[in-house]
């Protein structure tokens, strides 16, 4: 072959490969999604999934009601915990920031982004388990709030970052004072940047299993009392998997399936939300 | 003339003069309840370092550094050591990266890339940022289920038979051990790969790739001479991002690894990471040594993500000029 030849055959070569790579990157979604449909359908249409607590091992049937409970709940709580100071960390770091104490509080929120989840369960259980000597759902709130917060922080900022100067401006120029411009013109103006970053840090919250594992370490019975363990959908998935009882390990991929959907409609209501904000 | 004049002529309306008369003006508070918050960060990292650091304290002064060396975990005798989870930790994201790299490398080029096939892009776009938003136990279930009998009856004995030679691959394979949990690690991490790559080779500069075009240079040569030498930095970033993410998996890792406190160099033997073992054994520890342990370990596991993720994100945002945008 003649040298153009092989460098035309080269560079097919290699763009077959990139296309090849391309496959393989997709392959895992697919693969993953229908089996997480396939083995988790026929479980989440079992009467009584929905409303029924979990039977004792062994005992067919049961459903996961504690679980949805659970992780509706210690999310909530995270979410109410962490939305706040993160959206004011935010605005602290966007509107006063530009100095050394933001600098400081940026650095610590992207280490706090890198830190092993497993890390925030160690923290939930020294600080709130340790003391109170049991396991509760607000423990793992705490640990899961402070999971939240550099990602709605971040998000804030970003967002707040994007409103043009001349708004402000014109606040003050009216003769606003600055705490109102940033409030009354500024947050709601960067309000869906906010809103997609909590709700992109609570789909977060809700699929993590590590740091409620000694938190809120699980619970068969139904309850919503804050203070005491409680179930969730991910300790259901992880706990049940292990479990040699075929029943629960139906309701592994079941709970699994809701989990997903859960996560994904909190993703889309997300970009949604953005979308029609921008327009 | 002057300031005085100017008060008399035109007084400000009475909103103003009442504000004006106040001590604290509103500006101060909520300057101060903004200052409040980022100060919590502050007190957050710091309650962090305590809750890790104290509780491992008992553990620290008793084995020192040498716990790092140390191969021993026996909670009957109350001797402990990291070697065999930092071993499995550093294993399993090797091999996860490994696979990871060249994988997510090509995906970004494509994704990042003007021409080539656009109807491929939305999809595979969707597809990466759904694979990143799936929880990490979904995964763990998965593998645990459906991975872990595939590599017991088809992959491994095939490395057995053709690569069978090498020490990495003896040995009778069960379906868990580094090499399956390499193997979800690199799904894992495909998803902040593809993305932060894709980032970083956006940011070459078009001119450059034209020249190299207009030079006469294929797209493969572009490729290998102009953009990647360019993107290497912010590649090594996104590398090491990918790293982080990696050595701290928790869960997925933890259903898939086999959970067994030993060394071995066969890739289809159990083993532990440093994350799987707090999971694992946090719950049942008894004893201020064997939970001092346990809390050691994560010590080291939040040390060693720490370095490398400040390390990752310098290297990102000293190519792209922003912070990285996944992860």
């Amino acid at each position: 072959m003649s040298r153009p030849l092989v460098r035309l055959f080269v560079d097919r070569l290699v763009a077959a490969f990139i296309v090849l790579c391309v496959m393989v990157a997709a392959i895992p979604v697919l693969v993953l999604l229908l089996f997480v449909v396939i083995k988790g359908l026929p479980g989440l249409l079992t009467p009584g999934f929905f409303t029924d607590a979990p039977h004792p091992q062994g005992v067919p049937g049961g459903g996961v009601l504690n679980a949805i409970i659970g992780t509706l709940e210690i999310v909530g709580l995270a979410s109410l915990l962490a939305v706040p100071v993160g959206a004011l960390i935010g605005i602290f770091l966007s509107e006063y920031g530009r100095n050394q104490v933001g600098d400081t509080v940026s650095f610590i929120s992207d280490v706090l982004t890198g830190l092993p989840s497993i890390a925030f369960g160690i923290l939930g259980y020294t600080v709130v388990v340790s003391t109170t000597h049991h396991f509760s759902a607000i423990s793992a709130s705490i640990a899961l709030a402070v999971l939240m917060l550099p990602v709605i922080l971040r998000a804030t900022e970003s967002a707040l970052l994007l409103v043009p100067h001349t708004l402000r401006e014109a606040g003050l120029a009216l003769g606003a004072p600055r705490w109102r411009v940033t409030l009354e013109i500024v947050v709601p103006a960067a309000l869906g940047g906010i809103v997609t970053g909590a709700l992109l840090a609570m789909a977060r919250a809700a699929g993590e299993t590590a740091p409620l594992l000694f938190t809120a370490f699980g619970n068969d019975i139904v309850q919503s009392n804050p203070l005491q363990p409680m179930g969730a959908l991910s300790l259901t998935v992880f706990r049940n998997a292990l479990s040699p009882y075929q029943n629960l390990q139906d309701q592994a991929w079941a709970a699994a399936l809701l989990l997903v959907m859960l996560v994904a409609t909190t993703n889309i209501l997300a970009r949604v939300y953005v979308r029609r904000i921008q327009r | 003339m002057g300031k005085g004049t100017a008060e008399r002529v035109a007084p400000a309306p009475l909103v103003g003069i009442g504000r004006q008369r106040r001590l604290i003006s509103g500006d101060d508070v909520f300057h101060a309840i903004a200052f409040a918050a980022a100060a919590l960060i502050l007190l957050v990292a710091a309650v962090f370092v305590i809750a890790l650091v104290i509780p491992a304290l008992p553990a620290i002064t008793r084995f020192g550094l040498g716990f790092l060396v140390s191969r021993s975990w026996d909670p009957v005798q109350s001797q402990f050591g990291a070697l065999a989870a930092i071993y499995g930790t550093v294993v399993t994201s090797a091999i996860g990266l490994l696979i990871a790299f060249p994988i997510g490398l090509a995906a970004a080029l494509f994704l990042a890339e003007e021409s080539g096939v656009r109807l491929l892009r939305g999809p595979l776009s969707f597809a990466i940022e759904l694979l990143a938003g799936i929880p990490s136990v979904v995964i763990g279930l998965w593998a645990f289920f459906i991975l872990t009998p595939i590599m017991r009856d088809t992959v491994d004995p095939f490395l057995n038979h053709t690569l069978g030679f090498l020490p990495l691959f003896q040995g009778s394979p069960s379906g868990y051990g580094y090499l399956t949990a390499g193997l979800v690690l690199a799904i894992m991490v495909l998803p902040i790969m593809i993305a932060l790559s894709r980032d970083v080779i956006r940011a070459v500069p078009r001119a450059l790739r034209e020249a190299s075009l207009a030079l006469g240079a294929t797209n493969a040569e572009t490729i290998w001479s102009v953009i990647l030498p360019y993107a290497r930095v912010g590649i090594t970033g996104a590398v090491l991002l990918s790293l982080g993410r990696a050595l701290g998996e928790t869960i997925a890792v933890t259903m898939v690894i086999g959970n067994r406190n030993e060394i071995s160099s066969s890739l289809f033997a159990s083993g532990y990471t440093l994350p799987s073992v707090i999971a694992n054994e946090f719950t049942e520890a008894v004893g201020n040594v064997y939970l001092g342990s346990l809390f050691y370990l994560g010590v080291i596991l939040v040390l060693i993500t720490i370095v490398v993720n400040v390390l990752a994100r310098l290297l990102v945002w000293r190519f792209t000029g922003s912070e990285p945008t996944a992860a």
